[in-house]
């Protein structure tokens, strides 16, 4: 096997395994994060545009720990540095 | 099979020496174009009274709605800092949506227009701090809570301007990158769900974008006075 089929073989075979571990975390993070809120939001329904309003902001930063897996595998796919090294870009 | 193109900035229109115009440049032009367009039209004829046109009536809404968040979020007038955090909000929330136009590139799915957003409010930030509780004023907030945490909150400041960036691009760029590979897998009706899914992604990122900016603004103006006495309110001997 030549460099450039191993290198394109472990960079599509990370990119998913990147996906696939990285999504874990964030997944268990937003049902607790979103149980917890309902559970806040059935005690307390008056506050609810703060709890709504909180819940948004925490998913999102929760959420972005996925999206920086997301855009380590798209590297991995399209813009691979070692892969442009070794095609002779 | 079509070409998938991770970013706009990739397609380049014309290029003049080590000066180039992409789709990310144009698209961010039709955007503030638009942008223009429509607050022109709308405040062309401002009425105070009960009727009003109908696009008064919409912007009307959308301010009421921002101030107020604003106000929740900072707790000080909103009217100081409307323009900067609404410009952000409206721009990131009209170029997410023009994302159902055939053949419109979202310029916020493009790493150059998030790092700038990001950069603005970087930047913002202190400015806003400075103005409000001056100059040593803000900088003692970096030695807070003791002066241990000054390299942490250095670092949180750099860190959570590249999460702001990173958060914003990877979802729109997630987005429309879900739509290429279905419409070159099930070109018929599947898009149509994601397109959805995208629209409502794209409007919750740029409300995130601009609360998460109204934070920062609030955290570096607020003075410690006003977070004695939130504490205060909450601890339980006070109650």
């Amino acid at each position: 096997m030549d460099s450039v089929t191993t290198i394109g073989q472990i960079s599509i075979i990370m990119a998913g395994v990147t996906m696939a571990i990285g999504s874990i975390g964030p997944a268990l993070g937003e049902g607790w994060a979103a149980s917890r809120a309902l559970a806040a939001l059935a005690q307390q329904p008056d506050e609810a545009a703060t709890v709504t309003r909180t819940l948004f902001v925490s998913l999102a930063i929760i959420e972005s720990i996925a999206i920086y897996c997301f855009v380590i595998s798209m590297i991995l796919i399209f813009a691979n540095p070692f892969w442009a090294k070794v095609i002779g870009g | 099979m079509p070409k998938i193109e991770i970013s706009p900035d990739l397609i380049v229109y014309f290029k003049w020496g080590f000066a180039s115009l992409s789709a990310t440049i144009v698209f961010t032009w039709v955007v503030m174009a638009v942008l223009i367009v429509l607050v022109r039209l709308a405040t062309r004829r401002l009425s105070s009274g009960m009727s009003m046109t109908r696009q008064q009536n919409m912007f009307e809404m959308l301010i009421t709605f921002m101030r107020s968040q604003i106000r929740e979020i900072t707790g000080q007038d909103p009217d100081r800092y409307l323009p900067f955090v609404g410009s952000l909000f409206l721009f990131i929330s009209l170029s997410n949506f023009l994302e159902i136009v055939p053949g419109f590139r979202p310029p916020t799915g493009s790493l150059n227009t998030t790092a700038a957003l990001a950069l603005v409010v970087f930047f913002a930030v202190p400015l806003f701090g400075i103005a409000e509780q001056g100059l040593v004023g803000y900088l003692k907030g970096y030695l807070k809570p003791t002066p241990l945490m000054l390299p942490f909150n250095i670092i949180g400041e750099l860190s959570r301007t590249l999460a702001l960036a990173v958060r914003l691009f990877g979802n729109i760029m997630s987005g429309s990158l879900v739509v290429a590979v279905l419409l070159a897998i099930v070109p018929l009706f599947a898009p149509i769900v994601m397109e959805a899914l995208g629209l409502l992604i794209g409007q919750v990122q740029a409300y995130i974008f601009a609360v998460l900016a109204t934070v920062y603004i609030g955290a570096a103006t607020r003075d410690d006075d006003d977070t004695q006495i939130a504490q205060t309110a909450t601890s339980p001997e006070v109650t």
